[in-house]
């Protein structure tokens, strides 16, 4: 086999989640209006707060055109012809895991995530969400004898309004962009962790997102706050099944990192791509933005992007707090039709501030993969540090890899280097590893994730595996 | 020539110097052993003037001046050099323009006029010899693309066309095969003169057979522990570094 | 609403400029008079570029446009006596020279408009060529520059004057550089819209050098075009010195298209000027192909350089290097943005960009976009930028050998510099600049020929 078809065969492997889960749903009526937001907020109890934030995003939303700067083809998304809200239906909140539908632990089963806790990976405690709510936190007792809140969002808006109101909205406020008005008027559950002073938290919390239901749009929220001397590791996962037309996901992540504490933000994305043709898959449109607060104080994300029909998000850091530390870490795979217009932001506004961002892109197919940053150092980020290192690889003539960083400097004592590669995998490579005995297509693998392992090496350890064999599977008989 | 009173430095807040005693007489050839970690090129970096060593504590007097109020070039002026451990590339400086700023510096602080370009030229081949130093180098950017052993006999070559009063040579025999070593320690001789002095800081013995010390210290654990003549670094060959460590620990 | 009003009025008043110039007849013949109603028409449609606009997003043109600014005619500026107001005098430099005043072709006589050689190389006015050997230029003139949207090239070729005029037949060679001096001398602020077509059809190396200087200090807006045309096998080094006082608006516009082995070169160097913006765009159309760029801005006070650059590989096996570096102090703004575009079939690309910045005081800003658009697999294609200060080691290196910390800075500035300045393979012109840069960089007045007046 040439290292052609090994191409082909790589990236056209079938995506393995792609199955439905036959449930009764509740569903509100297409579109977005103010009644739907109202309706919404009722649904989940929420205190009147909510729900005036949650209009005054609607009404900013509506003012706003959906931006068109990207390196991206979108088709024109009609916002009334998405279901905002569908929820597997229940009679009630479930008490005990006993109350969940089977069919959905089923699901959660079959996705690899079990949602009774003996059977887990011990140490990861899941927060699993299908559609627009969450279904089940686990480990929820063991982490509250620490102080540590593990809920899903609904649940934090209720329980603890007092955080929420401080918090949301004050990193990624409405006003930020498109999506994020959007999602701020509609959001329908997410996760929240607040991990109280000096905690370092004993478990990987992870969040697992399911689309399910057909013509939903997915709107979660994520909030997450490590105070002062904490430490969280966080991971997500998606997937959605396979449907014929395309489904949005516009979801906001914001973090919080007071003094001294530090904040893991890791994602392996896995949203259903589409098909061969380009027909279907998740469009997965994200804000992602952490704050390092104060000093000393440290967000790190990591991703692994291999789903979506579309990606397009820059999960980034504002570094506000002196010696605080942003690091962006991230592959991106691209095959067959799939586009991906991803990066991050740097800010550098506190002294002494460090920012590492290395990315890697892949591209095969008729894709196209683009790696869009900032780096910006303001007035008064003395000795201000950034690295970039900005990697594309090729593999195939029919698809594109494009770099688009924007570094701007105000500050005399600051350094931001910022590098790039294009490259392919070269036949001579291929070729040494043919000669010691080994096949082009595991050659292709052991090349591939060397070239992302710096990358992988930075996801917890329990998940790198997965990745690295999601990266083999999406790249499947396609790489050479 | 040099005094040392009672040192203390720290680097990012960690205490490195700890109290350092020293004495250099015109004439004299001191040399600095110990272990790694011990503070030896803390030392060298804070006697030429590096400013991410914060000084704490003590004094350091040079021909009765006190040097750490002084920025690096008037001590270089005044005839304090140091050979770099890792000398730093500077592409785009020649070599020849980067040689002639520094004498003609120097010159003008001894109340000497400048050298014009041919002058500059000739003392600079005469320095060459010497130190027996390849042309080729002085046509270079400084230090860019050299060798190890061409960056440190590079050190030697400044040293000559410089003629301090107290070279610091930081562990200039690191990474030089013996040809290399005997050059620069041949040059080193050469330059000795009952005017100047050296310190010369090594991790090793070896240097000590070409560059005989007057005096040698150990260095260990921010103090000198032990000075003696040169049998001391013969000892230390054989013995190791260990000795010394538990003889200090047990004060 | 006050953006809105200056707007207008910078439309109007070129609206009106463009109806004076058609009215006095100054579009024939007609074939011109066609492209330049399009060229203006497009602009009334596209209009100045907002800050939304990426290729502008650091940069705004519009309010320079704005205010009163002078068009003037071709008589008005021959009757200057160049003799008595400049000499270029870089020493042992010899050069054909030609010497345009405010955008208009200087000549003392009419032979002298346009000059040509036995073996069929021609140069002097792009005008005189436009009327008298139409045919020669028709296939060339303002074919590159159309392609791509950009409303400075609309309104150069809307209000273009004169300039230079380059034919080389293959075979031809041309055994001096062409030096084109660039003057602006008016005492009342001006727009000028020089235009330059460069058309080279030999392997023998051509020389372009062009010098843009201001002889007094009123303000001006310069807008040129230039078009160069490199066809198989043809190379060409071009250098430019803009060192126009700081009240000046110095805007170019570069158009490179390259055939078959062509090799191109060009050093930029930009020593002075208000608002500076270069926009190089570079058509590599054929096959092996190799297109070098260099540039080097020294900004300080108000000053705000742009570079803009964006080279095409169409076409397979081709080569293109570039190396941009600027060094900003005061309140100066220094912005490098770049592309390397490869498209679908240029395999085995060989492309590379990088830039670097100093900054050198607490209020200077840099503006880096270094860009990769690729769309073949087989291509090596990498870019680097890196701003930051002067290497913490060196500097302490340089000190601990005497050498003060102002003249350190100063030693390693100027390599910094020369990184760009040895790129200049014509030694006098290297020696001169390489003085112009180290007297600029010790903040002396940097004035090369002996212009009136100083250049800050």
């Amino acid at each position: 086999m040439n290292s052609e078809d090994i191409i082909q065969n790589l990236t056209q492997s079938d995506y393995k989640y792609g199955f439905t889960t036959n449930i009764e749903t509740e569903t509100f009526p297409k579109g977005i209006n103010e009644d739907i937001i109202r309706r919404l907020s009722e649904i989940k109890g929420e205190p009147s707060f909510m729900l005036e934030w949650r209009l005054k995003a609607f009404e900013y939303w509506k003012q706003m055109e959906m931006p068109t700067w990207a390196h991206l083809k979108i088709p024109p998304i009609d916002y009334q012809e998405i279901i905002y809200y569908a929820a597997p239906k229940k009679n009630k909140a479930p008490e005990s895991l006993d109350d969940i539908d089977p069919e959905l632990k089923k699901t959660f089963d079959k996705l690899g995530i079990p949602l009774e806790e003996q059977k887990q990976l011990s140490g990861v405690a899941v927060d699993a969400v299908m559609d627009s709510v969450s279904i089940k936190t686990t480990f929820k007792e063991t982490l509250a004898n620490l102080g540590i809140i593990f809920c899903s969002m609904s649940e934090a808006i209720r329980e603890h309004p007092d955080l929420v109101k401080k918090y949301l909205g004050s990193v990624v406020p409405y006003t930020d962009n498109f999506f994020a008005a959007l999602n701020s008027a509609v959001f329908s559950d997410g996760s929240f962790v607040y991990i109280p002073k000096g905690v370092r938290c004993p478990m990987e919390l992870s969040t697992y997102f399911r689309i399910n239901a057909k013509n939903t749009g997915q709107f979660e929220r994520t909030l997450i706050i490590a105070d002062e001397d904490s430490y969280v590791s966080y991971l997500e996962g998606c997937t959605a099944p396979m449907r014929d037309e395309h489904q949005l996901h516009a979801a906001v992540v914001e973090l919080i990192a007071l003094k001294n504490a530090e904040i893991k933000y890791s994602t392996v994305q896995n949203w259903y791509p589409g098909d061969k043709n380009g027909k279907g898959g998740i469009y997965n449109f994200v804000t992602k933005r952490g704050i390092c607060k104060e000093e000393n104080s440290k967000i790190s994300w990591t991703q692994v992007e291999t789903g979506s029909a579309i990606t397009w998000k820059y999960p980034s850091c504002i570094l506000k707090g002196d010696n605080s530390i942003g690091e962006f870490y991230s592959v991106a795979v691209t095959n067959n039709y799939q586009q991906a217009d991803t990066g991050t932001k740097m800010i550098h506004i506190g002294k002494n501030t460090r920012s590492r961002i290395v990315s890697k892109g892949i591209s095969a197919g008729y894709s196209q993969n683009s790696y869009r940053g900032l780096v910006k150092i303001m007035k008064n980020a003395d000795n201000a540090r950034n690295f970039t290192q900005c990697d594309s690889m090729l593999l195939s003539d029919k698809c594109g890899a494009h770099t688009f960083p924007y570094i701007e400097i105000d500050n005399p004592t600051a350094i931001a280097e910022h590098e790039a590669t294009t490259s392919r995998i070269g036949e001579d490579q291929i070729f040494y590893c043919n000669q010691r005995g080994i096949s082009t297509e595991d050659a292709v693998g052991l090349i591939v994730n060397g070239y992302a392992r710096e990358v992988l090496n930075q996801l917890p350890m329990e998940f790198a595996v997965e990745a690295q064999k999601l990266l083999q599977i999406t790249l499947e008989n396609s790489v050479g | 020539m040099l005094t040392i009173k009672n040192l203390k430095a720290q680097i990012n807040g960690k205490p490195i110097l700890k109290g350092i005693n020293l004495e250099i007489k015109a004439g004299e050839v001191h040399a600095i052993m110990g272990p790694n970690g011990s503070g030896k090129s803390t030392l060298a970096a804070v006697l030429a003037g590096r400013d991410y060593v914060e000084i704490t504590s003590g004094e350091v007097l040079f021909m009765g001046q006190n040097l750490l109020d002084l920025a690096p070039e008037e001590r270089a002026r005044m005839g304090i050099f140091l050979g770099f451990q890792y000398p730093v590339e500077i592409p785009g400086v020649s070599m020849v323009s980067f040689m002639r700023t520094a004498v003609n510096e120097i010159r003008k602080y001894r109340n000497l006029p400048p050298l014009n370009s041919s002058d500059f030229l000739k003392y600079m081949r005469e320095k060459k010899e010497l130190v027996e130093i390849d042309t080729q180098l002085t046509h270079r950017s400084v230090n860019e693309g050299f060798s190890g052993g061409e960056k440190k006999k590079n050190e030697i070559f400044q040293m000559a066309m410089l003629e301090p009063k107290l070279a610091i040579l930081d562990e200039t025999d690191s990474g030089l095969d013996i040809d290399a070593l005997r050059i620069v320690a041949n040059g080193v001789n050469k330059l000795k003169s009952p005017d100047n002095a050296y310190l010369v800081i090594t991790h090793y013995q070896r240097l000590l057979d070409y560059i005989i010390p007057d005096v040698v210290h150990v260095l260990y654990d921010g103090r000198i522990v032990k000075s003696a003549g040169k049998e001391l670094a013969l000892e230390l060959e054989e013995k190791g570094y260990d000795w010394i460590k538990r003889e200090y620990q047990k004060i | 609403m006050k953006s809105t009003f200056m707007h207008d009025i910078a439309i109007d008043n070129l609206k009106a400029l463009f109806n004076q110039l058609e009215n006095e007849k100054q579009y024939q013949p007609d074939w011109l008079f066609h492209l330049r109603s399009r060229a203006f028409e497009n602009f009334l449609i596209h209009k100045f570029p907002t800050k939304k606009d990426e290729t502008y997003k650091y940069t705004s043109l519009e309010p320079h446009f704005s205010g009163k600014l002078t068009y003037l005619s071709q008589t008005k500026c021959s009757n200057i006596n160049i003799d008595e107001v400049f000499k270029c005098d870089v020493p042992s430099l010899d050069t054909h020279l030609i010497i345009l005043v405010n955008g208009w072709y200087y000549a003392s006589s009419q032979q002298e408009l346009l000059h040509e050689t036995s073996d069929g190389l021609i140069y002097g006015s792009l005008r005189e060529v436009t009327n008298k050997k139409p045919e020669l230029i028709k296939p060339y003139f303002a074919q590159s520059s159309r392609t791509i949207n950009n409303f400075l090239d609309d309104l150069n070729l809307s209000f273009m004057q004169d300039g230079l005029f380059v034919y080389i037949p293959p075979q031809a060679r041309l055994e001096k550089p062409i030096q084109v001096i660039n003057l602006v001398v008016a005492d009342e602020a001006v727009q000028i819209y020089p235009r330059h077509l460069i058309i080279s059809e030999s392997s023998h190396l051509t020389q372009i050098l062009f010098c843009d200087h201001s002889l007094n200090i009123s303000p001006f807006v310069m807008n040129g075009t230039m078009e160069i045309y490199l066809k198989d096998n043809a190379k060409l080094s071009f250098y430019r010195m803009q060192n126009a006082h700081n009240h000046s608006i110095q805007l170019t516009n570069n158009y490179i298209t390259q055939s078959h082995q062509s090799e191109f070169k060009s050093v930029y160097v930009t020593l002075h000027g208000g608002v500076v913006r270069n926009n190089i765009f570079v058509q590599i159309n054929g096959e092996e192909a190799k297109n070098s760029m260099y540039g080097l801005w020294l900004a300080d006070k108000n000053q705000h350089i742009d570079y803009f650059t964006h080279v095409n590989h169409n076409k397979p096996a081709s080569e293109s290097n570039q190396f941009f570096k600027g060094i900003l102090d005061d309140e100066a703004t220094g912005i490098f943005s770049g592309k390397i575009f490869v498209a679908k079939d240029a395999q085995k690309t060989n492309a590379y960009q990088s830039n670097k910045n100093l900054i050198i005081s607490q209020n200077a800003k840099v503006r880096s976009k270094p860009q990769l658009e690729i769309y073949a697999d087989d291509v090596k294609c990498s870019h680097g930028s890196a701003t930051g200060k002067l290497d913490d080691d060196a500097m302490f290196y340089l000190r601990s050998r005497g050498i003060s910390h102002k003249e350190s800075c100063q030693l390693l500035m100027f390599a910094f510099a020369s990184d760009i300045t040895n790129q200049i393979d014509i030694d006098p012109l290297k020696e001169e600049i390489e003085t112009l840069v180290d007297k600029r960089l010790r903040g002396e007045l940097s004035r090369c020929n002996r212009c009136s007046i100083s250049c800050t």
